[in-house]
């Protein structure tokens, strides 16, 4: 059934607009700085244009081809306020902001039917709704690419290896450990040990801020591998509490050899490599 | 039929695996290995697996037995230039192999056996006294 809620937004068109900007301008007050009030307008005018469109085929599916440019609109609109930092309700009552202004406009005219009046402000509510909940979904998969794209910057931040002395590499490790990074810390020390033609690595765990059964697993394996290489690992910066943690969880570095900070570490390595530094 | 060659470098042998193993190959590796160690009177084995990009669990298994073979025949063996990639997926697979020497290339694994063999002839030495 075609519904007579397009009859009413076109007719009312005008008196919607301003009442809607009443409301938002509102709420405006507090990120004023965020937003002007000449985009406010546009975004407004924009969202009813492109309601009418949509109200012209079904209200029932909002992936009609009818509804395409309000979807449209509301996807820029929301990746638009993530981005400039609006919180989801913000952002979520730009769409609900309309809801008591149709509602206003539907009891008016229908005063004399209650009867259809409350089916009409139903069927409104079942679509602003929809549209609500459309613009959160966008809003939601915008931050999440945020999210993403920092998790990246950080994995590829995060482990440098550095060469001490000829044949002394160091892998200072920062920050928790879990398997992805794990992985990437393995393989960049071990193509490391290749390059520099490397056979003492010293992996310093001082900025790593719990170690627990995987992480140890975890550290174990790059040893192992870094082994099979011809490369021997020291461990160096266990904190007293790690220290602790490994022994109360029953992790067994035995065939590892550990150093509590990376200057006696450096002076393990170079004494394996019959290196002295003397004082002049 | 292909052969990995065997090359005799003073008191020690060099076995360079250059093309793909498969598990025939590998056995007839195993065979004339320790059958060359015995003839030549071989102290120790240097088996470079740097052109090696894939392995699986049976080569793996297979360089242990080779090392464990070489032990009983007095032999010291040292796997040298695994790859990364290698290293990882031997690691992986829970294959850490413990009982074998490693060394990053050939040049320092030939240090590693010289070194070893000497110090055995210090320890022989001193029980002649």
């Amino acid at each position: 059934m075609p519904s007579r809620l397009k009859d009413v937004v076109e007719e009312k068109e005008g008196t919607l607009l301003s009442e809607w900007m009443k409301v938002q301008l509102q709420t405006l007050g507090a990120y004023k700085d965020r937003i002007s009030e000449s985009e406010l307008r546009t975004n407004l005018h924009d969202f009813v244009l492109a309601l009418k469109q949509g109200l012209g085929g079904s209200t029932q599916n909002l992936e009609a081809a009818s509804w395409t440019s309000l979807r449209d609109m509301l996807s820029n609109l929301s990746r638009q306020r993530a981005t400039q930092g609006f919180s989801p309700a913000e952002t979520a009552m730009f769409v609900f902001s309309f809801k008591p202004v149709i509602f206003n406009e539907l009891r008016k005219i229908y005063e004399k039917d209650p009867a259809v009046a409350a089916e009409e402000i139903l069927s409104a509510t079942e679509l602003l709704d929809k549209l609500g909940l459309f613009t959160m979904e966008v809003y939601q998969k915008t931050r999440e690419a945020v999210i993403l794209r920092q998790q990246q910057e950080m994995l590829e931040l995060s482990t440098p290896v550095v060469e001490l002395w000829s044949g002394i590499l160091a892998l200072p490790l920062i920050g928790t450990l879990d398997s992805a990074r794990t992985q990437i810390v393995m393989q960049n020390l071990l193509e490391a040990i290749v390059a520099k033609g490397a056979d003492l690595a010293i992996i310093d765990i001082t900025g790593v801020p719990t170690v627990d059964t995987l992480v140890a697993q975890h550290l174990l394996k790059t040893v192992a591998a870094a082994r099979l290489m011809g490369a021997e690992c020291i461990i160096s910066g266990i904190r007293p509490q790690i220290a602790q943690t490994i022994i109360h969880l029953g992790v067994d570095l035995g065939s590892v050899v550990t150093k509590a900070n990376l200057a006696d570490a450096l002076r393990l390595a170079l004494r394996k490599k019959n290196l002295a530094v003397a004082g002049i | 039929m292909d052969r990995i060659p065997i090359l005799k470098l003073g008191p020690f042998l060099l076995v360079t695996i250059q093309v793909d193993m498969h598990d025939r190959l590998a056995l007839i590796l195993q065979e004339e290995l320790t059958a060359r160690i015995v003839t030549d009177g071989a102290r120790g084995v240097l088996i470079d697996i740097s052109s090696l990009d894939i392995v699986d669990s049976f080569i793996g298994r297979m360089l242990s037995n080779i090392a464990g073979m070489a032990r009983i025949l007095d032999a010291d063996t040292v796997v040298v230039g695994m790859q990364p990639s290698v290293a990882i997926t031997l690691v992986e697979l829970g294959l850490s192999l413990p009982g074998i020497k490693t060394a990053l290339n050939v040049d320092r694994g030939m240090d590693l056996l010289r070194m070893s063999l000497s110090s055995e002839d210090v320890a022989a030495r001193g029980h002649d006294l």
